[in-house]
């Protein structure tokens, strides 16, 4: 976790306290919806356990001891659902989310880059490829979990980019 | 038997009956009289003989006039008697049956017996002495301090009370009175005092006299407005507004330009003295501030806290003012603030609260209190 780079508001005390001033706020939240998005991705963490979450580093900076209290927690996170990049996966309860520090549709678009650039248009490949195939190595959805992999996919396939397919309980993907 | 007085049986207030006795005859000295046979009442305050047979006649003897009882015990053919040794003829006395007589003693002879529970009756009350407690009204004159019983008597004793109360009011509030003059001479002299001071300043040394020279001279106003000077209404409110203003503008300049009202309430009624104004009369007054364009103006924060404020005094430095404070100490509590500037900790807050409201300053809020620093997140760029 050393490798983390924490902005500089994690060290600054009133980063914790929920702003009353609206224009100081507006700001305060923007500043935490990033960092929530760039630990997630430092972390390759694609989901967020609310109760879990209010002990990890994420919110709680011990060297300040200064933490997040959960009312502020669940503000950020749902700003954060605004933006598209979260979905609690019990929408009553919201104890459990999907973080996704790409969009569905920004996943899709650096996954058909990617094929272009190695000229595979037109060709199937299989998602077990695309993901941890060796080709894909070094790309930044190496490893991507499958579910966001689809989404990322069925939004490509929307702009008529890709074809889903399955066969013999694999799925398959074309690129046009 | 000349200390014996013509009278009838009532009694004065506060007296009361104590014995009465059938069959009893008064000698004088040792000389039968003409009073044979009549009832013999012993009250608190006298003794009454009054005849059976003719009910006008009355005698009454004061108990105050009786030395000493002696028992004379009862013989062959001879009652019992009771030898009552009296004092010297007083010289107001009402006129009773003799005029005269060379005797000093009388014997009161029971002939249905019963001597011996008045004798020690009779005692007992020579000993209380009762009728010295209200003697004065039932010596004096002849028909002074007779208070019949009924609705006269009743009115006569509410109109003394009610004199004396009178007496006694006219006696408490003169003393009042004079503790107003007195009031007025301690303000003069404070003034001279402070006066004084300030010719001498630099003589002394300072802190302590500089201290009290302040608490002097922020005292006294010579002429306070009051109700009587100034009449009730609108009138009055002003003329209160116009020196409120006036007495507070120099106080106000002193501790930073605002003042909370409560500080205000205080200070100006310590300064007036005796002429004391209620919380209603003053709020009245400063609500008028405003539209009579005095130099001090009331204002209230939204977390309901009313200060008076000089007009000069502007909100936009107070804001850069606190920003910048804040900035150099990196963060600051409204307790720090206060102390920082010299005002109340309502007020500090109210500062950083009013820094804070337009983007100065950010609050971090734990459980060790309030604490306000620099809003980074607007001036931070990176």
């Amino acid at each position: 976790m050393a490798d983390i780079e924490w902005p500089w508001q994690y060290q600054f005390p009133p980063f914790f306290t929920i702003q009353p001033n609206i224009e100081t706020r507006k700001k305060q939240i923007e500043a935490w919806c990033s960092l929530v998005l760039s630990y997630t991705r430092q972390q390759k963490t694609y989901s967020i356990d609310v109760r879990e979450s209010q002990n990890s580093p994420l919110f709680n900076n011990k060297a300040i001891n200064r933490k997040l209290s959960m009312d502020c927690i669940l503000t950020v996170l749902e700003e954060l659902r605004k933006t598209g990049h979260l979905e609690w996966t019990d929408n009553k309860t919201k104890k459990q989310c999907l973080v996704m520090w790409r969009t569905p549709e920004e996943w899709g678009k650096l996954i058909y880059s990617w094929i272009c650039s190695r000229s595979m248009n037109n060709t199937v490949c299989t998602l077990f490829e695309l993901t941890e195939g060796e080709e894909s190595e070094g790309t930044e959805f190496h490893g991507l979990e499958n579910w966001l992999l689809l989404r990322a996919l069925k939004s490509l396939e929307s702009q008529e980019l890709a074809e889903l397919m399955s066969f013999d309980g694999s799925d398959g993907v074309k690129f046009f | 038997m000349d200390r014996f007085e013509w009278g009838d049986d009532s009694f004065l207030p506060g007296e009361k009956q104590v014995l009465q006795q059938r069959g009893v005859a008064l000698y004088d000295g040792h000389e039968k009289t003409s009073f044979q046979d009549g009832i013999l009442v012993l009250s608190t305050h006298k003794l009454i003989w009054k005849d059976v047979t003719d009910r006008s006649r009355i005698l009454v003897l004061h108990l105050s006039l009786v030395v000493f009882l002696e028992e004379q015990p009862s013989g062959f053919a001879k009652s019992a008697k009771i030898v009552v040794h009296l004092n010297a003829v007083p010289s107001q006395k009402k006129p009773g049956p003799v005029s005269h007589s060379a005797n000093h003693f009388i014997r009161l002879s029971f002939r249905d017996a019963g001597e011996r529970e008045f004798n020690q009756a009779f005692s007992e009350q020579l000993q209380k002495r009762l009728w010295e407690q209200s003697l004065p009204t039932a010596t004096p004159g002849p028909q002074g301090g007779r208070h019949r019983a009924g609705i006269m008597g009743i009115e006569r004793s509410l109109k003394q009370k009610q004199k004396d109360t009178d007496k006694d009011i006219s006696k408490a509030f003169e003393d009042l009175s004079k503790l107003m003059e007195k009031a007025k001479e301690m303000v003069n002299l404070s003034k001279t005092i402070a006066a004084k001071i300030k010719d001498r300043q630099g003589e002394i040394s300072e802190d302590e006299t500089v201290k009290f020279k302040s608490y002097l001279l922020s005292m006294g106003i010579p002429d306070p407005v009051t109700r009587e000077t100034h009449g009730t209404g609108d009138k009055y409110y002003s003329e209160l507004a116009k020196q409120l203003s006036k007495v507070l503008e120099k106080q106000l300049q002193e501790c930073g330009g605002i003042m909370t009202l409560t500080d205000v309430y205080c200070r100006v009624n310590r300064a007036r003295g005796m002429e004391l104004l209620s919380p209603e009369d003053m709020l009245h007054a400063c609500e008028l501030l405003e539209s009579l364009r005095l130099p001090v103006r009331m204002k209230m924060f939204d977390s309901g806290v009313i200060v008076l404020q000089l007009q000069s005094h502007d909100e936009e430095r107070v804001i850069s003012d606190t920003t910048d404070l804040v900035k150099e100490k990196t963060s600051l509590t409204a307790d720090e603030l206060a102390q920082l500037q010299g005002v109340s900790v309502i007020l500090a807050k109210e500062r950083l609260l009013l820094t804070e409201k337009v983007g100065g300053v950010c609050r971090d809020e734990t459980v060790e209190g309030l604490r306000f620093y620099s809003n980074l997140f607007l001036t931070r760029t990176d």
